[in-house]
């Protein structure tokens, strides 16, 4: 209930709020002190002081009023609660005209050298003029539309799997899991690779950028799944040779950072080879990165699997399901869909640790920002160039998690 | 007297030190339907679930219609599915529609086609009268609803024999009956049953004979009528006391 003592307190409130949020914003936007007539230290702390007194007064329990509810339960609770709000509203405040002035209103992207940027701010030439090294690395320029329409395909051919028909669909989880790498591989290898077809040969060392992060991340992804769910089944097998191999795999992969397997992958594997064996280096390094993510894989997927009810297994035996059909229909289907969030992790971490072939001489988008840097004619704009790639980064996890998102709710059906 | 289509002799169970099963020895006749009671802990699921070999017995012979259960059977999943199994929290598929729980083992195990094996769930799921819930997910079902349909999916597979784990253990009272009418029209029909519970009046109105368990021995095994109008050992008179 509304008294009217409360709406006094409820306007009085609601103009101290405004004042302090009026000064904060004057003083940083503008520069700007109307309370500079006050002691320094006073001066400073009175947009905190008058709004704390202001979300006091217009505290109180349920009004009515909606706005003010949903205020006063979630970020007025107590004093504490009020001055913490208060604190973050002012940060935001303060924080937004520097990065505004230096990403956007001081910053520079004209031009085509250096000399284009004048400004204080950011220098976004740099980007513009490193842009198709970024994506496409050392492969030559005039060749780009090989990548371009190699991606295409291989993208178009991943969604040939909605337009499958009811008959085909039993078809769709082996299209994925053998035939659609396999031609995924062909595409990109003749495609990129060249070599054949009257196309120009590029060696994998010229491949760069953000276009090596999705190769390299592709190919990781959809050949780690799979052997991931083999080790976790293996790792359940009833039969202690197929267990204890399981175990081995799964241990000694999570036990070694990525970064020596790499190295190994790249120094050590070729001196095992015979002499006239080749082997070309991204070859080893999706090689190397897919055995090492298996591991982990095949450990979320064994939580899924644990997680199911004995009944399950017991009800799929007694139906006359064999090893494989009772895995294929039963098991694994319920499984999987418990560990859509961890296998989505496990991926994310998966495609942000792609920047570590760095180590071997590959330069996928963060390598060939570590050398566009390094550029005598370039020196200096490093923060550019990482903010630049936090932000591709961001972008391509961000859609990989709200598509796991979006493959939790499809296959969410009521226990 | 005909041929038994279970034999079982002299079988021993231990799960680690602990010995379940006791000397078992079990011949039931075919169309024959046995209820097995007892008190909690007596052995009665896990030798029905020997039946089917979901638990492996460790010393004597089991032999279901003519196939010896051992750890050399090939077999297995061939036995397994001419015996049908009904469990005490119904198990069944919770990502699978009802009409797909009970048409999923005819078309992957006994190869039937898609269309026959929806005919025949369908007309599995009527008669246990849940045909108008053929869509739904189990998770959509009331208790007694899952059951039937367990009941239903199992008869899919045309078993020969057909087990019964507390089917009503986990339900509501007022549940209880539409399950118990299924398993009884089924009892009609001529299925060889052997059915673990506590329902006796469901006993007394199918069974042709009673299997008393207790600390993993059969105590007693009659007919029907005379077990409960003459029980002999003094056990299963203080079980029978207190159930009834």
């Amino acid at each position: 209930m509304i008294s009217k003592n409360f709406t006094t307190n409820l306007y009085l409130g609601s103009f101290l709020i405004l004042v302090s949020l009026i000064d904060v914003t004057l003083n940083s936007f503008f520069k700007l002190n109307f309370t500079n007539f006050l002691p320094g230290s006073i001066s400073f702390f009175l947009p905190l002081i008058l709004g704390t007194i202001g979300l006091y007064l217009i505290r109180s329990d349920y009004t009515g009023l909606k706005q003010l509810d949903i205020l006063n339960k979630n970020v007025n609770t107590s004093n504490f609660n009020a001055v913490l709000t208060l604190l973050i509203i002012f940060l935001i405040i303060k924080a937004i005209p520097p990065s505004m002035s230096w990403m956007i209103l001081d910053a520079n992207i004209s031009g085509d050298s250096r000399e284009a940027c004048t400004g204080t701010g950011a220098c976004w030439t740099y980007i513009k003029v490193w842009f198709k090294r970024f994506m496409y690395g050392m492969y030559p320029n005039e060749l780009h539309w090989r990548i371009n329409a190699a991606f295409i395909l291989v993208i178009v051919l991943g969604m040939a799997g909605l337009l499958a028909t009811e008959k085909l669909k039993k078809y769709l989880a082996l299209y994925y899991v053998i035939i659609y790498p396999i031609i995924a591989f062909l595409i990109i290898y003749y495609l990129i690779s060249g070599g054949a077809f009257g196309l120009e040969w590029v060696e994998t060392g010229a491949w760069g950028g953000l276009s090596l992060t999705f190769i390299v991340s592709f190919f990781c992804l959809i050949f780690c799944f799979p052997l991931g769910m083999i080790f976790a089944l293996g790792r359940r097998s009833s039969l202690p040779t197929v267990r204890y191999i399981s175990i081995g795999y799964i241990e000694f992969w999570r036990g070694v950072p990525l970064i020596t397997v790499l190295f190994m992958s790249s120094v050590m594997f070729p001196m095992f080879l015979p002499e006239d064996f080749f082997m070309d280096k991204l070859v080893r390094v999706i090689i190397a990165i897919t055995l090492f993510e298996a591991a982990y894989c095949a450990e979320v997927i064994r939580g899924g699997l644990q997680a199911l009810p004995r009944g399950q297994y017991d009800a799929a035996k007694s139906l006359g399901m064999g090893y494989w059909k009772m895995h294929i229909f039963v098991i694994l289907p319920q499984a999987l869909k418990l560990v859509i969030p961890g296998i989505a992790n496990t991926f994310l971490a998966l495609v942000k640790d792609t920047p570590l072939i760095f180590v071997v001489g590959l330069a996928e988008i963060a390598g060939m920002l570590a050398l566009a840097k390094t550029n005598p004619e370039w020196l200096g704009f490093a923060m550019e160039g990482y903010i630049f790639a936090s932000i591709i980064f961001w972008i391509i996890c961000y859609a990989m998690s709200k598509y796991s998102y979006n493959l939790e709710a499809k296959y969410k059906t009521e226990r | 007297m005909s041929q038994p289509i279970i034999k079982i002799d002299n079988m021993n169970k231990w799960f680690g030190d602990f010995q379940v099963l006791k000397d078992i020895n079990l011949e039931v006749e075919k169309n024959k339907k046995i209820v097995v009671c007892g008190p909690s802990g007596s052995g009665k699921s896990t030798l029905i679930r020997c039946i089917n070999r979901l638990e492996e017995h460790q010393k004597g012979t089991i032999v279901v219609d003519g196939n010896e259960l051992s750890e050399n059977t090939k077999n297995i999943e061939a036995i397994r599915a001419e015996v049908g199994m009904v469990f005490q929290q119904f198990n069944l598929f919770p990502h699978l529609s009802i009409l797909d729980n009970c048409t999923l083992a005819p078309i992957w195990v006994k190869k039937m086609p898609k269309k026959q094996a929806e005919e025949l769930a369908l007309d599995q799921l009527k008669k246990v009268q849940i045909d108008d819930q053929a869509h739904k997910f189990p998770g959509q079902l009331s208790g007694g609803q899952q059951q039937r349909c367990a009941i239903a999916r199992a008869l899919c597979m045309e078993p020969k024999i057909m087990l019964f784990d507390e089917p009503t253990s986990a339900l509501d009272p007022e549940m209880i009956k539409e399950v118990l009418d299924a398993m009884v029209t089924l009892a009609k029909a001529g299925m060889t049953m052997i059915v673990v519970t506590h329902e006796m009046g469901f006993a007394k109105e199918v069974a042709d004979e009673v299997i008393f368990m207790d600390e993993g021995m059969i105590v007693e095994r009659a007919e029907t009528k005379e077990f409960f109008a003459n029980p002999k050992s003094d056990r299963t008179k203080l079980f029978l006391s207190q159930i009834l």
